[in-house]
C-alpha cells in the first residue's frame, strides 16, 4: 500500500504541481492517475520513487516512509515504465529486461535467462532478444518496457503514460494485455495517463487531478461515471458528451444502444435481463435515458 | 622516386617519430575534454566560460606555443614533450565543446528512465550517457585526430623531427620530391588514424547504425505500403 499524506510539491519557478494531495493506493490494484497535461500527475509518480522529492507532507510504502529509503535501492526496488523512449538504444532487447537484476547484483547470465522467460510473459518473440530498441515496432518496443518493469519482481508498478507513443490499435491490444497480466501478477500498480477511456478500462481505483495538481475525484470507473462530483469531473468523463449518455431504442425483441448524437453505440449482450429491456425500451424511437455503461 | 628508395629507412624513422607525437595529444585531449565537457554540461555557468577557454587557447598560433612551452615547462627546446603538450592543449580545446555537446545531446528521456530504474549518478554517466554521446564524440575525434597529425609536422620548425622534417628540408633544398613525399606520409598517416577510429567505433558501438537509420523507417514504410497496394 502507497499513501500519500497531505503532499503538496512546489517546483523552484513557484507552480504548484501537486497542491495538498492526500491518497491510498491499495496493494494488487491499479490506481490510474488522470487529467491534463499539467496535472501534476506524473510529479505524483515520480514522487513514489523520490525522482522528485516534496516540499512538505509524507509518503509511506507499506507503512515505510520513503524520504528515508536510499533513492537508488528504492527505484530498483519499483518496477518503472514510460513510453518507448525510456528504453536504452544501446542495449538489445533481452540486455535492457535484464538492467535492474544486473543492477541488483544477479548473475548476468542468469538475469539474460530471467528476461526470455519474460519476454514470454509480455508476448515477446524470443527471436527478437537480440535485436536494439530501435528495430522493433513501438508496440513491441512497449512490451519490452512492460518486460522491463517487471523484470526485478517488483511489488510496485508505476506506468508514464507508457502506451501514449503507440497506434490506437496496438494501444487497445497493449491495454487488454496489461489487464489480462495484472490478473496473473498481481502488482501494486500506479498508471498515468490523459485518456479516460484507458483510465476506466484499466483502472480499480481513478483519480481525478485538476490543472494545478488538486484531486478532483477518486472512486471507481463506476462510481465516477454515475456520480460525478461537479462539471469539472462530468466533463472530463464525458457524461454530458454524446459517446457516454447512452439509451435504448429500438423494439424489445432487437434493442439497440444509442449515444445522443444518434449513433448506434452497440447492442445488448446475450443474458442481459429482457425485463429491464422491455422497460427500458417503452416505444420505439422515443429512448429513455440510461446512463454509463449500458450492459 | 630514386630518392625515396634511397632514404626508405629515414622515411620510415620519421613516420614513427610523427605517430609517436600524434597519439599522445589525440587521447589526452580526448580524456581530459571529458570530465570538463561533463562540467560545462552539468553546471550552466561553467560552460561559457570553459568552451571560451577552449576557444582562445585554440586560436594561439601553433608556432609560437612551441616555443613557448619550454619557458612554461621548463622543459628543453628540443624537447618533444614540447610538441606533444602543446598539440594536447589543442585536441583539448577542440574536444570540450564537442564532449559538452555530445552528452548534452542525450536523448533526456532515456536519461530520466535510467534514473528511474534505478542507476546511481556515476554508473548512468558510465554507462548510459557516455556510449549514447559515443557517435558524437567520435566525430569531433576524427577532426582532432586529422588536426592533431597535420599540427605534428610544424614541430619541425623547432626541430623536433616529424615528416614536416622532410618538407622543411625539401623546402630548403628546393627539391620537390622529399616535399612530396612528407606531404604524402603525412596525409597517409591521417587517413591510417581515421580508418582505426571508425573501426574502433564500429567494434565498440554496433548499434549506432540503428539509432542512425530510425530517423527514416517511418518514411520508407510508408512507401512500401504505398506500393504494396
Amino acid at each position: 500500500m502507497i499513501e500519500f499524506r497531505s503532499v503538496t510539491k512546489q517546483f523552484p519557478d513557484g507552480t504548484t504541481a501537486v497542491d495538498n494531495v492526500s491518497l491510498v493506493f491499495p496493494s494488487r490494484k491499479t490506481t490510474v492517475l488522470v487529467g491534463s497535461s499539467g496535472s501534476g500527475k506524473t510529479t505524483m509518480l515520480r514522487m513514489i520513487n523520490r525522482m522528485v522529492d516534496p516540499t512538505s507532507g509524507s509518503i509511506e510504502i507499506d507503512g515505510e516512509r520513503v524520504s528515508t529509503l536510499d533513492p537508488v535501492k528504492l527505484r530498483r526496488s519499483i518496477g518503472y515504465v514510460m513510453q518507448n523512449s525510456g528504453l536504452l538504444p544501446h542495449r538489445t532487447v533481452v540486455d535492457n529486461i535484464a538492467t535492474v537484476p544486473v543492477l541488483r547484483g544477479i548473475k548476468k547470465k542468469e538475469a539474460r535467462q530471467r528476461s526470455l522467460r519474460l519476454m514470454d510473459t509480455v508476448g515477446l518473440e524470443r527471436a527478437l532478444a537480440e535485436r536494439y530498441p530501435g528495430q522493433l515496432s513501438g508496440g513491441q518496443q512497449q512490451r519490452v518496457g512492460v518486460a522491463r518493469g517487471l523484470a526485478a519482481d517488483p511489488n510496485i508498478l508505476l506506468m508514464d503514460e507508457p502506451f501514449g507513443a503507440v497506434d490506437p490499435i496496438v494501444r487497445a491490444e497493449l491495454q487488454t494485455e496489461l489487464v489480462r497480466l495484472q490478473r496473473e501478477l498481481d502488482k501494486t500498480i500506479v498508471f498515468v495517463t490523459h485518456d479516460i477511456d484507458e483510465a476506466f478500462l484499466i483502472g480499480d481505483q481513478i483519480v481525478i487531478f485538476r490543472p494545478g495538481g488538486i484531486v478532483a475525484q477518486i472512486g471507481s470507473p463506476a462510481d465516477i461515471l454515475a456520480n460525478p462530483v461537479d462539471a469539472f469531473v462530468a466533463s472530463f468523463v464525458g457524461v454530458d458528451r454524446g459517446k457516454r449518455s447512452l439509451h435504448l431504442e429500438g423494439t424489445p425483441e432487437t434493442p439497440v444502444v444509442v449515444d445522443s448524437e444518434g449513433r448506434v453505440a452497440g447492442v445488448l449482450a446475450a443474458g442481459s435481463n429482457p425485463l429491464l429491456i422491455a422497460e427500458a425500451v417503452p416505444q420505439p424511437g422515443a429512448g429513455a435515458p440510461a446512463q454509463g455503461a449500458a450492459t | 622516386m630514386t630518392w625515396l628508395w634511397a632514404n626508405l629507412g629515414l622515411v620510415w624513422q620519421l613516420t614513427l617519430d610523427h605517430v609517436a607525437l600524434s597519439v599522445p595529444p589525440i587521447i589526452l585531449g580526448f580524456l581530459l575534454a571529458l570530465p570538463l565537457g561533463w562540467l560545462a554540461n552539468r553546471h550552466q555557468p561553467s560552460r561559457g566560460v570553459l568552451l571560451s577557454i577552449g576557444g582562445v587557447l585554440y586560436a594561439i598560433p601553433s608556432l609560437p606555443l612551441f616555443v613557448m612551452m619550454p619557458l612554461i615547462l621548463g622543459t628543453k627546446i628540443l624537447d618533444p614533450i614540447n610538441v606533444v603538450v602543446a598539440l594536447s592543449i589543442y585536441a583539448l580545446a577542440l574536444m570540450v565543446r564537442v564532449a559538452s555537446d555530445a552528452l548534452a545531446a542525450v536523448d533526456t528521456d532515456v536519461i530520466a528512465s535510467s534514473t528511474a530504474i534505478g542507476y546511481s549518478d556515476w554508473s548512468r554517466f558510465w554507462r548510459v550517457e557516455l556510449p549514447l554521446a559515443g557517435p558524437v564524440l567520435l566525430a569531433g575525434l576524427r577532426v582532432v585526430s586529422v588536426s592533431t597529425v597535420s599540427l605534428v609536422s610544424v614541430g619541425a620548425i623547432v626541430g623536433v623531427d616529424s615528416v614536416g622534417f622532410l618538407f622543411l628540408n625539401g623546402f630548403q633544398r628546393a627539391f620537390p620530391e622529399e616535399i612530396l613525399i612528407g606531404i604524402i606520409a603525412s596525409v597517409l598517416i591521417a587517413f591510417v588514424f581515421d580508418v582505426v577510429l571508425v573501426l574502433a567505433g564500429r567494434v565498440l558501438m554496433p548499434w549506432a547504425p540503428v539509432l542512425r537509420s530510425r530517423e527514416h523507417p517511418r518514411g520508407l514504410m510508408t512507401e512500401k505500403t504505398v506500393i504494396g497496394q
